[in-house]
Parts: structure tokens; sequence; C-alpha cells
């Protein structure tokens, strides 16, 4: 809401020489945030100009500039020598004999910008003609001002070359844009406005004028033009409409030009003046909030008849779109037939007010707030119009505003009002609420006294009985946002000044600090943060060929994935059933930007619609919580969303540089940093081969905890996928479970009792078949080794003619410790053998 | 030697030559000199063998054994003052050069320390993760815990037990990511603020959450927006609260975050909560600097003041739709964005280094932020 100070001013005492910044801290004081302040800092000469001569080049940036002659009067700096002002210009919407505005060197414009005489395209620009935006008069930078489209022609033909443009732009006041919140729809009036200013300044009597209160609506409201009401489907049982004022003025004459007043209030509050009878609709819905709409008399053949739309009718609104119209709309028709207008959003082109029209029927109604919100919506049409019924319009200033709006046509075009009017008002008078005079104090923490809220509510222009044990509250008919205690505690807090809410610190009850969950997902973190790993968060949305790129098998659970309706972009409707699948998109991006040795993770969730599920959610009431059962089904319908950790690895693990050749990254990066998490969490993963996309077939392990629990899989990607994904060959990939290591890690970590005694080392080379896993061996060994084995691990790998085809040689190196007592080397020597003879067994293996 | 008195000849005449003081005296004199001249621990030790181990004063000590019993005292001293001296100087010696070695070694292993050391690449944390568990860290150190519900939410979580109508502006296509088909009532959640209704759906007062997460927009990613980003959200019920508590918590949140500065208030609305309250706070970019500083400060755009975000007193309709009695019960709740936080606190410009993975923005961070 655009407020122009001097009007402010007309309808409530501004405090003595208070300026537009002082204005907004107040209104800011009442809940009322400032926008923005138009029209303080600019500084003349701003002259209107007239075009003499346009000398157009195209320039070698291909930007076309109009070198021109300009005629600003006496302001012109070489006026006595006969020489116009020479001005150059980017614009090309204007022609040789347009009034134009010109700003002129000394001049400063919004934002600090100092106007001087410099050389531009070649030429030196002794000022500028100026665009709309530029003054801080709208957004407008298409073109520059032409003012007789901007005033209209015949204020236009009034205007001299040499003019001040500030007062005539309306540029001599202060503007303030204030933010109305959606809950303050009488905010989007001037009365609203002034109303607030005059609470931020303690409502001293006498100090606000509402403009609304008319002394001279008709007393006949019968004899009018027949007006009907009617809602065969009212939307969540609300009246589509529930009143209607239809006055009639005849015989304005078409060609009387708003005044200039009004079209500078017009102008400053962001509208564009017209014609006499849309300009006063317009300054009176500013004014006092009430949209209005004016119809052609004789365009209308029957009674004006509100109804809701009909499956299949059409309109043309006023904007030249033709609509197809929805059964919730609510119309304005002619006789019931012909649908005028879609109720509070826009009028129908066949009744519009024209250059020709002389007999107005004025129409200032109530709609319903959904029904409006809803057409708005469903046509894609907000309006000025549709704005303020959305949030509300006072239904008890609908007479008034179609007063004012007579009177404005009688005074400035010269009709004459009809006598009679129509007034349906089938509105119901709000019922008083009994507010506990304590509940303010309850709910702010401020000690108001009773006397305090009664005073403060009445000022509102809340009609207070304060006789029994509660106050006794009816809100005034333009606060339709007063329901509820809460709604006056805050009124109460707003007016009284939310800066007297003191600041204390409440005492929670003792928290037990983060869950194992969120524990484990910050050691996970900075565990892969501590070997070299970088935190990345990719968008979850995935093509909807993710499934294939990645080389997932037909009936991979994986391929099922929740679709958006209505996606950012088509290209990426689905959510990433993995982490790795947008993981590989970062990647992707930092080998484009050059970077070559990546280790990236992302810890996040995925989600994992469960198959044959609808997923559908049911939307109860909110009047009461709903029953265990609907909560039940809410939460089966929201699709299971775990906890992953993806890993991506390319180019070198362990850098090259002056030392030598580096390594690089490798299958065995990504399982070694999965144990790393898991050692981290006191864990220990169990790695098996398996096939499972989009690893390599032959690089893929299975990571499983000493449970069985699957954790997930870390290895080579396959390089097929690598390549459809545009991604460097060898790039490594783990994906694992958090949720699987955080339920793992649930319990606190038991220490084990380690020896003191020397240990006893021994190594062991066994032959196996190429095809047997080392793990197994591993494995074998171990549990075979007895109690006293300490560790084993597999320190060399041989293969070649000592081993012979098909065969390698594996090394192990097992060490051996007693709780009580150093081994002796014979009984080393037996659970070795104890060991080797178990791999023989399982693994036909031979000791070297 | 010319002290020395003539030796016993009743046993044995013949005078042992190498046992003369004056040989002694040159055989300690050589070896000392030779030990001296010996430039090396190798040199040493060759000399040592010709004038220690062997060389005059050893045989001299084995001629000993052929004087008369009554010299052989006195032989015997002299020749062992010959050896102590003998053995002292190449003792001397060796620790000069083992010292002069010692310190050799340490100048030939000096290496150029100003060559790159980075065989180990550094990872980093994202600072949207850092960021989040910094502000969860300052309420959980009051007795607060953390609360978190999915993404992908119902649209009765996100919306209608808000109080968000299924006519608010909110809910419609051009802000919300609805989940296909559209009237299944699933959604990408649009803020943190379901994750109020679950816990206290789940929970019973006195609740004192905080609630981060990832939520979102239908805005294209741009300079200033992100159709995915994070928040994070307080909410306590209990018996007795009052703005002036919620007061306290952004305050006490303001100043965890952004030093010790003031906050101002004033009245707003949201759907979620009565009375509502929008938060400003103190520019700590430019504060107590000069006015003309602070006219261009580009932290708070000149104005001085930072807008921090809604917060209220939980709207009734809220509690009654979680089965909370809105006559026992009082709460707040207050939200804020963590990017926001981000590119205050550490002058992140543009939105598009948060969320484009790029591992310079968040190498420049390590593990602080």
């Amino acid at each position: 809401m655009r407020v122009p100070l001097s009007w402010l001013a007309e309808l409530v005492d501004l405090a003595p020489g208070a300026r537009g910044v002082d204005v907004a801290a107040s209104l800011v004081g009442v809940g009322l945030e400032e926008e923005a302040l138009h029209g303080s800092d600019l500084t003349g000469p701003l002259v209107v100009g007239r075009v003499l001569t346009i000398e157009e080049a195209v320039q070698k940036n291909g930007k076309t500039i109009r070198y021109c002659t300009v005629d600003v009067g006496e302001h012109g700096q070489r006026v006595t020598d006969g020489i116009p002002q020479e001005i150059v210009c980017g614009a090309t919407n204007f022609v040789v004999g347009d009034l134009v505005v010109v700003v002129l060197p000394g001049a400063v414009l919004p934002g600090g910008f100092a106007i001087s005489a410099r050389k531009t395209y070649g030429r030196v620009s002794n000022g500028m003609i100026c665009a709309e935006d530029e003054l801080g008069l709208g957004e407008d930078h298409s073109g520059i001002i032409v003012l007789t489209d901007y005033l209209g022609a015949e204020r236009a033909a009034a205007l001299q070359p040499g003019e001040d443009a500030i007062a005539l732009l309306g540029l001599d006041d202060e503007v303030l844009e204030v933010n109305v919140t959606p809950d303050r729809g009488y905010c989007f009036s001037m009365r609203g406005i002034a109303r607030e200013y005059w609470h931020s300044q303690g409502s001293p009597a006498g100090t606000f004028r509402d403009p609304a209160l008319v002394s001279q609506v008709p007393h006949d409201t019968t004899t009018g033009y027949a007006v009907h009401l009617t809602d065969g489907a009212p939307i969540e049982g609300a009246d589509g409409c529930d009143r209607y004022v239809a006055r009639i003025v005849r015989g304005v004459d078409p060609s009387a030009p708003s005044p200039d007043w009004m079209a500078a209030r017009l102008t400053q509050a962001g509208m564009r003046p017209i014609s006499l009878a849309v300009d006063v609709t317009n300054y009176v819905m500013l004014l006092v909030g009430q949209p209005l709409h004016a119809f052609d008399l004789q365009t209308l053949s029957g009674s004006i008849v509100v109804r809701r739309a009909k499956d299949g009718e059409r309109l043309t609104t006023l904007d030249d779109v033709e609509r197809a119209l929805s059964v919730e709309d609510l119309l304005i028709t002619d006789g019931g037939q012909e649908p005028l207008a879609i109720a509070g959003v826009m009028g129908g082109a066949t009744s519009e007010v024209t250059a020709a029209t002389t007999d107005i029927l004025i129409e200032a109604a109530h709609f319903d707030p959904v029904t409006v919100a809803r057409s708005s919506r469903r046509h894609r049409l907000t309006t000025e119009a549709s704005k303020r019924f959305e949030r509300g319009v006072d239904p008890k200033v609908t007479a008034a505003a179609a007063q004012l709006a007579v009177d404005l046509l009688v005074a400035h075009g010269g009709g004459v009002a009809d006598d009679g009017g129509t007034d349906v008002d089938l509105t119901q008078g709000r019922t008083a609420y009994q507010l506990d005079p304590d509940l303010p104090a309850r709910l702010v923490g401020v000690p108001y006294s009773r006397e305090r809220v009664a005073t403060i509510l009445r000022d509102l222009g809340c009609g207070v009985d304060d006789r029994g044990d509660t106050l006794s509250v009816t809100p005034p008919s333009w606060r339709p946002d007063l329901v509820d205690g809460p709604d006056y505690a805050e009124e109460v807090a707003r007016i009284d000044g939310y800066e007297r809410i003191p600041s204390v610190l409440p005492t929670p009850t003792a928290g037990r600090g983060l869950t194992h969950s969120q524990l484990v997902r910050r050691i996970v973190a900075n565990t892969l943060v501590g070997r070299g790993c970088t935190e990345v968060l990719t968008y979850p949305f995935v093509a909807a060929d993710f499934g294939d790129t990645l080389g997932l098998p037909a009936d991979d659970p994986r391929r099922s994935a929740i679709r958006l309706a209505n996606p950012l972009s088509d290209e990426a409707p689905l959510l990433r059933t993995s982490v790795i699948d947008s993981l590989v998109d970062a990647l992707r991006r930092n080998v484009s930007r050059g970077q070559r040795d990546l280790a990236l993770f992302e810890l996040g969730s995925v989600t994992r619609p469960l198959p044959g599920s609808a997923h559908t959610a049911p939307v109860p009431g909110v009047h009461e919580r709903p029953d265990a059962e609907t909560i039940a089904s809410i939460d089966a319908a929201v699709p299971p969303q775990p906890r992953h950790l993806g890993i991506v690895l390319a180019g070198e693990s362990e850098r090259s540089g002056w030392w030598g050749k580096g390594r690089p990254a490798d299958w065995a990066d990504a399982v070694d940093l999965v144990r790393a998490v898991a050692a981290s969490l006191s864990l220990t993963v169990s790695v098996e081969p398996d096939q499972h996309a989009p690893w390599h077939p032959g690089r893929c392990a299975r990571l499983s905890l000493a449970d069985g629990t699957l954790l997930g899989y870390a290895g080579e990607l396959h390089p097929a996928v690598l390549k459809r994904l545009g991604l460097p060959q060898r790039t490594c990939a783990a994906e694992v479970s958090v949720d699987a290591l955080a339920a793992a890690s649930e319990n606190p970590a038991k220490q084990g009792a380690f020896s003191t005694r020397p240990v006893a080392l021994t190594d062991v080379a066994l032959t196996v078949a190429e095809s047997v896993a080392a793990g197994e061996v591993e494995r074998t060994l171990r549990a075979a080794a007895g109690e006293h084995l300490e560790w084993v691990t597999l320190f060399d790998v041989y293969r070649g003619e000592q081993v012979g085809v098909d065969q390698k040689s594996l090394a192990f190196r097992m060490a051996f410790r007693a709780p009580d007592r150093t081994l002796r080397t014979d009984e080393v020597s037996g659970y070795r053998d104890l060991a080797v003879a178990a791999a023989a067994a399982r693994f036909g293996a031979v000791q070297r | 030697m010319a002290t020395m008195s003539a030796p016993n000849s009743s046993y044995d005449p013949v005078e042992v030559a190498a046992l003369q003081p004056e040989a002694l005296a040159a055989a300690v004199d050589a070896a000392q000199a030779a030990f001296a001249a010996a430039a090396d621990l190798d040199a040493l030790k060759a000399a040592r063998l010709t004038h220690l181990d062997r060389g005059a004063v050893a045989t001299a000590r084995r001629e000993i054994g052929a004087l008369p019993p009554s010299a052989k005292a006195e032989a015997g001293k002299r020749v062992g003052a010959a050896m102590d001296a003998v053995r002292t100087a190449y003792e001397a010696r060796e620790g000069q050069l083992q010292q002069q070695a010692a310190e050799r070694i340490l100048v030939e292993e000096r290496v150029d320390v100003t060559v790159p050391t980075g065989r180990r690449p550094v990872g980093a944390r994202h600072p949207v993760e850092l960021t989040q568990e910094r502000l969860m860290d300052i309420f959980v150190a009051q007795g607060w815990e953390v609360a978190e519900g999915p993404e992908v939410e119902s649209e009765w979580m996100n919306f209608d037990a808000l109080n968000l109508g299924k006519d608010h502006p909110a809910r419609q296509m051009q802000d919300t990511f609805f989940v296909d088909p559209p009237d299944g009532g699933l959604v990408l959640r649009t803020q943190t603020s379901p994750i109020q209704i679950r816990t206290m759906l789940t929970r019973t007062p006195p609740i004192y959450v905080v609630a981060p997460g990832k939520v979102f927009r239908t805005d294209d990613l741009d300079a200033t927006h992100t159709p995915v980003f994070h928040q994070i959200e307080l909410l306590a019920v209990d018996k007795g609260l009052t703005m002036a508590h919620l007061r306290g918590s952004i305050d006490h949140f303001v100043r965890a975050m952004f030093g010790d500065v003031r906050t101002r208030v004033r009245a707003s609305y949201f759907p979620f909560t009565e009375p509502s309250m929008e938060t400003d706070f103190e520019c700590f970019a430019c504060l107590g600097a000069e006015a003309a500083v602070r006219g261009e400060c580009r932290t708070c755009g000149g104005s001085g003041w930072i807008e921090l975000g809604g917060s209220g007193m939980v709207n009734r309709k809220v509690f009654t739709a979680c089965g909370i009695d809105p006559d026992v019960y009082t709460g707040f709740a207050f939200g804020f964005g963590i990017e926001r936080a981000l590119q205050l606190r550490n002058g992140v410009g543009d939105m598009r280094d948060i969320v484009e993975g790029d591992v310079r923005f968040s190498g420049q961070f390590g593990m602080a932020v």
C-alpha cells in the first residue's frame, strides 16, 4: 500500500514536523512494515520538455541511440542563444512534438543519482529524459514517460515546456510504501492507515477524521436499480455476496477530466489515471478500501443478479481475455443471464464504461473472501479489488463508498444522481466475545490492567462492555480478523507497544542432549572429513530415466521413486532413491570446473516408496486432534525416508607431487572409508563380493555388520554407468545406511580386555585357487586359530610361476597373545597349524 | 724423564729403551699429534691402532715384564701415566669428532620445508550443516532437544494442522512441490513447522524442541533463491509461557550467533501463531561505526537493522489440532533460515555457491563457521 503523506495528513493529524521517516517509524511500531519511502530524495530541476528534433543512430554495441533537442523553456542552458537543450536518449518510444519529463544538470534523482552534463555516445547530454522507474514512480523502464499518455491528453494539453514537473507528478510529496499483512485488509485503504497512525500516536481524541462518515446516503434504498442476490452453491456455508449497493448517476460528461489532485493521488498510489468514472472508483477504493465497479447503464437490460456461474459459461474480462468460468465463480449478471463480471475480481468487456458513457451504475458490494480468492487464483487474476476482498472488506462501508463515488461523479462529471438507490444488506452483526481481561497479560508477559485492555480495544473501534467479570467485546466491522482471545491480546500488545515486552529466558526441563542418531551423523561426517572427504548437499531431484542411467535391473526396488506433480524441471521429476543418484551431479560439476582429485560425501535422506502403496494421505479436519487411526494412516502414507551416506571418489586418493607418484582412488578406498566410519562407531564391517548396480560387477563389495545387517555397497562404479554419467573412468563410490549404523551402535561400546604379554607373530603363505576370496580365507583362519589369536591380516598376494596357473599365494601374518602368560613357540605353531588345516580343508589351500 | 734415577742394574744390566722416560714422552706426544690430526672418526680409528692399541706405549707396557721386580713398579707407573695421557687424548678427540659428525649430519639432513606437503587431501564439512549444528548446540546447551521429521510430508502436517487452510496462498502449486498425484495429500515440506505438529502429537508438554531441516519451495535457483534450503525452528509448550519468554529465547539466540546486539520487535501475522511477532536485530557488521559508514553497510543495507524472522505464540487452533489444551498450555514458535545465517555471518553472497557442491566452497570453511 502506497501512502502519500499529504493525503494521510488530511485524514489524521501528523505529529508536528513529522516527515516520511517518522511516519514510517510510527507505523512500524503498530506492525506496518516499511517497504520503501519514495520522493523524499529527489531535487530538481525536473521540468516538462517538448521534443523538437530526433536524430537516431545505431551504435557499435547494436543499441539505437537518439540525439534529441528538447524545449525546456527558460531552463534551457543556452536558451538566450536560441539553442535548445541537447539530450541523448536510449529510449525510442516517443516522437517529435511529444511532451516528456526532463531532469536537468544539478538535479538529484532517487537513490542519490546526481545529474550533470556528460558526454555519452560521442555527444554531450545536458540532462536526461526520464522513465517511470528513474523517478520512483513505478517499475516501468520500457520507455520514457510521454506525458500525453501518462496524464491524459486533456491535462497534457495545458502543459508548457519548462513547467515544474515535480509537483505535476506528485513528486513533491513523500510516498510511504508499507507492507500489509494478510490479516489486516483494512490497511489497504487510506482510512485504515490513518487509523493505524492515529493509534501509533496514542489515539488522541479529535485527530482522526474517518472519511467513511458520510452524512448524505439515500434514505430510500428500495426504488433503485433491481438487484437480486442468489447463491445456489455457497462455499463453506458462506454466501458469495451478502451486501450489494447500486447507485446511478446520469448525464455524466464523458469527456470531463479527473481533477488534477485526484489524478496526482492515483499516480502516487501507483495507479494510472484513465477516465473520470474509472478514476473515481479507484480513488474511493484507495480512500476507504471498498472496491467499486462502474457499469455503463445503457448496456444493462435486466436487473442485476448475483449468482454462481454455470458449467460452460464464458466471459471476456476487461483485459480482453475470454475466460471459461467455473461453477465456483461468483458472477454479476444482467438479468440472471449474460455474465457482466467475475464478482470482486474483474468486470467484463460488454458493460465497460467507455468514452461514450454518460449514465453510470456504481456497484459497491461485499463478497465472500474465499470465493474471491479462489476465483482470483483460478483465473490467475490478482486485481486491486481481489486483493482487498480476499483479505476482507468492511461490510459497513459499502453505502458510504458508493455515496463518495456518486458525489465525485456529480461534482466533476456534471452528472445527476438518482434520488433512490439499492442496498440489499444481508450482513449479520458481529457477536460479542467474552474476553478474560487477564489473557493479554498471560500471553504477552506485560501486566496490562483491565482498564488498559478496555481502553485500547475501545480505541480500536471495539464495543466493550466491562460490567461483567469478562470484557464483552464486539469487534468493529472492519476487523474480521478479531475472533479469538489471542487476537485481542495481540491488539493490546501492539497498541501498547511490542517494545514493552521484556526479554526473559524460559527454564526448560532438563534435556537429554542430542539423540544417538543425531550424534552418529556428526561422527560419520567428521570421520570422513578427517579422511579427506568434502561434504556437499545436493538437490534430491533426479531424471525419469535415472534407473537406466545407473543400469539398475528392471525389477530393482530402487527404480520405484516418488514423482513430483510439479517439478521445477521436467528433466528431474523424481526423488532420489539413493544418495549417489544426485551426488554424482556434484562430482560432475567439480570435474567440469577443473577439480580432478575428489572425495565427496553427502549425508541425507532418500525416499523409498513402499511397493504397492498408493501413498495417499488423508487430510482430516483441524477442530480436534485426529484419532489414532487417522494419524496412523497419515504416517503410513508418508513414504519411508531412510538416511543414507553416499561417497564418490575420483582422481588420486594420495596425491602425486615432488615426492613421486600418487595413488589413484580405487575400490579399496571406498570400502576403507566405510570401514573407518564403522570403526568410529565401534563397529566392524564384513565384506563379501557381490554384483550390485551401479557398481562394477567384479569390483563391488557388499558391506554388512557382524549380525548380518546389510549396510550397503562400495567399490568401483560400472564403466558403462560412468560413461553414461559423463564421469571419469574408475570413479568409485559407496552408499550405506546411516540408520543401520546408528541402530547397531545404540548400545554403549564395551571395552574388551587386552593382554600386556609379548606378542608372538607368525606368517603363513597359502596357495589357493584364483577364485577363492581372501576375505573368506582370512575368516577361516581366524575361526580356527583359537582364542589366543589377536589379529590376522593379509600382507602379500603373489601370482606367478611358483604357484601355477589360476592360483595365487596369500601371505597372512597372525598375531597370538595369551592374557596371562607368554606363549611358547610350539603353542603358537600348533595354533597356526590348526588354522592352516582349516583353510586346507575348506579351500584346498596348500602351505608354501 | 730427566729426573729419573738410574735403574737398578743389579739384575739386568740391559736398559730397555722403550721404557725410557724420554721415549715414553715422545710416544705420548706423537699419539696426541696423530689424534689431533685425525680429520674424522675413520682416521681417528686408524690413529688409535697405531698409537693406542699398538705403538710405543703399548710396546713399553709389554717390556715391563722384563724388568727386575724392583724396577717394575716405577716403570709401570710411568707407562700407566703415559697410557692414560694417550687414552685421554684419544677420547677427547673422539668426543670432538663424534660431536662434529652429529652436527654435520644435522646440517646434511636439512630439507626445504617450503615445498608442498599435501600428500593427503584435506576434507571439509558443508557450512550449512556446520551452521545448523552450531544453532542446535546453542539451544541444546539450555536443555532443549532436537526434533526431526520427514522431508516428504503430509499436507495435513505441513498445512492444515498449522492453520494454513485449503485456500491459503502458500498451498498453491506456485509455492509448493506436490507429490504426484497432486490430490494425494503429500508434499515436500515447505517449512520445518510440521515437525512442531509431529512433536506435539507424540510428546506431552512441557516441550522444548529445536527442529532443523531441509525445506522445499518451487523457486528457481538464482543468486538469492534456491528451491531446497534449510530452516531451524523453536517450539516451546509449557504452562505460563509468554511472549517475554519468546523474546528472551530470540535475544539469546541472536547474541550467541551475532554478538552483543540489541533486538527490536513488532507485530506481524502468521497463520500458525497469534499473537505474532517479527524481530530485527542491530547490524553486527556496522554497529558502533560512524553514521557515514553505517549508511554504506552492505550487511544491513544501511538501515542498521537486520530482519531476523517470524515468531509468535502458538495459535490455539494449532494446539487444538494436536490435542493440547490451549486453556492449560501456552507456547511459542520461532523460525530462521540457515542459509541466511550463513550469508550474514560468513559473508556468502551467492546462493548458488551454497548448493552447487563445489569443493572450493566447503573447503574455505573446513570444520568451522
